[in-house]
């Protein structure tokens, strides 16, 4: 009896140990950084706002077991261009943040349905593959915002267009979305400030999630993450499944964009989707998700810790090393090293298992 | 056979993406042509280019070659290359002394981190690309702490200001760039031919075909086709993925030195994060498939993937006035990757 609670608190460790690693790299960041506890909580907060919808956005396809979907960029895209959109009609607020979501919707609709249709015929490399879709898409995007903007797309504010005539500049003003959805229900708790309608739509995302696994879609879903070939076996049209999964996780994915947007303010045009994938999927990971194994929980966790270590780091770099770039350098690191690590560690479950069959 | 019969079997056997790169090609040059683009300009750039990024592209055949799929991990060998660069500048080797030194210290570094790397990736059979190139991004980023905060002294290789850290770009004007290009080149106005480069690519080309007829080559190509048939003929699988993979960092290690020699400047920090997706999709477009590949691919796909590249410059340039190479870039690398991913049968060694 004894020997069997110490080996599932020894198991409990190990199956936890990105989390409770995460933990304690965040408690010697929060230390080291010298900030005061309400401050860094008032960052987290606002970090949590306005990334745990794009985290969750990842939740689904991991559940139908087309592991960590690194094509979230395409979902990114989309809501960027949603954005853009927006600010060329100059729409101003809420009903800005709407219309964004309108334009950005089929596109996801369509991104999405190119994403699944290439994992179905990749299937075993679905990672692989969304990853270099997503590098490929840029180049289309990039095609064009670069050479579309101004020609093709009916885009001719000046202080959007580059001075050519064509093209979008890099940075686009979303002043007319800015904190349209954080400041309509904006509750002050003390020092710290709360965005209680953008956590109300994460939480109803949530539950939305929660609810759709208690579906028969939902179940179909697990069916086919846990094996394929049983899964068809019981009648389940496994690649239509996935396919439902992309398309979600792709909507989702641009609205999350969205809503993270509409918190920073201004738009990268070219560069803001091309961190989203890798932190938003690094976040899910130190929250303790796997490549086959994911929860709503897990997600916003994940989303709190990875943020916190985030805001925490330049400045423990500055207090230890005398330089806040060690610091920068050191979260790219994190986010980089938590993904390999987590992708070595579900491969290698997976040999062992292998094996012992 | 008929000509349509002809033409439909060429077309099946090259690939839609890499017909499309050929036309594509050919109707840039003819566009340049009629442009007035200079060809000789043209093909200078491109046999330069070639030359640059062959040793890269050739890395990626010994990792193909013994079943661990594209090098999706290459940085792992450029963060060994560039190590033996910065310190053979940190003693202030020039000339062929330094280039020598940069590439022997490379190329030990390049094997030493292939074995480690290679042991890793033999636990994550069916993974390795994905992994591969997870590893990279972490090593790269986890270097930039390294290049900040190791104790290099020499004052050409550290910023000005504060006196720590190393320069983001290091010229190499003062050092060995452009020695091994400048060997024995042939130049006619504007066309240079950077002979003892090619020489060099060359040379390391054929002492790997050598080494596939060897006893050690052949073992290791089989234990990449077919592994349980490898096991049954007494190969030992596991230690053929790491000499492997362990060739593969090294002649990537090489390659970067070749490449920063060439280019005049030593690009550290986030610059090599990217460097491992041109490598495999040049050899992608020279005919290779994730599990099978040799040198001719290699070489066929960077001279194509390169001539593509050095053309859309001047060529899209006179044409629309803006370059438009960076996109071609990222929508002919990828989606060359990506049609190799998804046609069903290849990409990576699925373990089970």
């Amino acid at each position: 009896m004894e020997a069997r609670r110490k080996l599932s608190f020894k198991r409990a460790i190990r199956e936890n140990g990105v989390p409770i690693m995460f933990f304690i790299l965040c408690g010697l960041g929060v230390l080291a950084s010298g900030k005061p506890l309400s401050f860094l909580l008032q960052e987290a907060i606002g970090r949590m706002a306005r990334n745990s919808f794009i985290v969750l956005s990842l939740v689904v396809p991991i559940v139908a077991g087309l592991g960590l979907n690194f094509a979230i960029v395409l979902g990114a895209m989309a809501g960027q261009a949603g954005l853009i959109a927006v600010a060329a009609a100059k729409i101003k607020g809420l009903p800005g943040l709407f219309t964004a979501v309108v334009v950005a919707f089929p596109l996801a609709l369509l991104l999405g349905w190119a994403a699944g249709s290439i994992m179905n015929r990749a299937k075993g490399r679905e990672m692989i593959a969304g990853m270099i879709l997503g590098f490929f898409m840029n180049g289309v995007y990039m095609l064009v915002f670069l050479f579309g903007a101004g020609t093709v797309l009916p885009i001719k504010d000046p202080r959007m267009i580059l001075p050519q005539g064509y093209g979008l500049r890099n940075t686009v003003d979303l002043q007319v979305v800015k904190w349209s959805l954080d400041n309509l229900l904006k509750v002050r708790v003390g020092p710290i400030s709360l965005p209680l309608a953008t956590f109300a739509v994460t939480a109803l995302l949530s539950m939305g999630i929660l609810k759709l696994f208690s579906t028969k879609l939902g179940q179909d879903m697990r069916a086919a993450g846990q094996d394929i070939r049983i899964a068809e076996v019981a009648g389940i049209k496994v690649d239509r499944t996935r396919m439902v999964a992309m398309l979600l996780s792709t909507v989702l994915g641009a609205i999350g964009q969205i809503l993270f947007l509409q918190n920073i303010g201004t738009l990268n045009v070219y560069d803001s989707h091309g961190q989203t994938g890798t932190f938003a999927i690094a976040a899910l990971l130190v929250g303790g998700a796997t490549v086959t194994k994911a929860t709503v929980g897990q997600a916003l966790l994940g989303t709190f810790m990875f943020h916190l270590l985030f805001i925490v780091s330049p400045y423990a770099g500055q207090n230890l090393l005398g330089s806040a770039m060690v610091g920068e350098y050191f979260r790219a690191f994190v986010a980089y090293a938590v993904i390999a690590f987590s992708l070595a560690l579900h491969s290698l479950q997976r040999s062992k298992m292998a094996v012992r069959r | 056979m008929s000509l349509r019969e002809r033409v439909l079997k060429t077309v099946s056997e090259l690939g839609l993406p890499r017909l499309t790169v050929i036309l594509f090609l050919i109707g840039l040059f003819i566009l340049g042509a009629v442009q007035g683009v200079s060809v000789a300009d043209l093909l200078s750039n491109s046999i330069g280019r070639f030359a640059m990024n062959a040793m890269l592209t050739l890395s990626m055949v010994p990792a193909i070659q013994c079943g661990i799929g594209p090098n999706f991990g290459l940085p792992v060998g450029i963060i060994a290359g560039l190590l033996g660069l910065v310190i053979s500048m940190e003693f202030g080797l020039t000339g062929f002394t330094g280039l020598f030194a940069a590439a022997v210290l490379g190329i030990l570094l390049g094997a030493v981190f292939g074995v480690l790397y290679g042991h890793l990736l033999n636990r994550v059979k069916g993974q390795e690309m994905m992994v591969g190139t997870y590893v990279g991004f972490a090593v790269v980023s986890g270097m930039c702490m390294f290049w900040l905060l190791m104790p290099f002294r020499n004052p050409r290789l550290i910023w000005t200001l504060g006196g720590e850290g190393l320069r983001v770009t290091i010229s190499l004007s003062d050092f060995f760039s452009n020695v091994l290009d400048n060997f024995l080149a042939i130049r006619a106005g504007v066309f240079k031919f950077p002979t003892g480069l090619v020489l060099c690519v060359l040379a390391v080309a054929i002492l790997y075909r050598i080494f596939e007829y060897t006893r050690l080559g052949t073992a290791m190509d089989l234990a990449g086709q077919n592994e349980q048939f490898a096991r049954a003929a007494g190969i030992n699988v596991e230690r053929m993925r790491v000499t492997g993979t362990a060739m593969s960092t090294a002649m990537g290690a090489l390659g970067i030195v070749l490449y920063a020699q060439s280019y005049g400047f030593v690009q550290l920090y986030t610059a090599p994060l990217m460097m491992a997706f041109p490598a495999v999709a040049a050899i992608l477009i020279g005919g290779a498939t994730p599990r099978a590949a040799g040198i001719s691919n290699a070489i066929v796909g960077t001279f194509l993937f390169q001539t593509l590249l050095a053309i859309t410059v001047p060529v899209t340039q006179s044409v629309i006035g803006g370059d438009i190479s960076e996109i071609i870039r990222l929508i002919v690398s990828n989606g060359m990757v990506l049609y190799a991913l998804t046609r069903g049968h290849g990409g990576g060694n699925n373990g089970s």
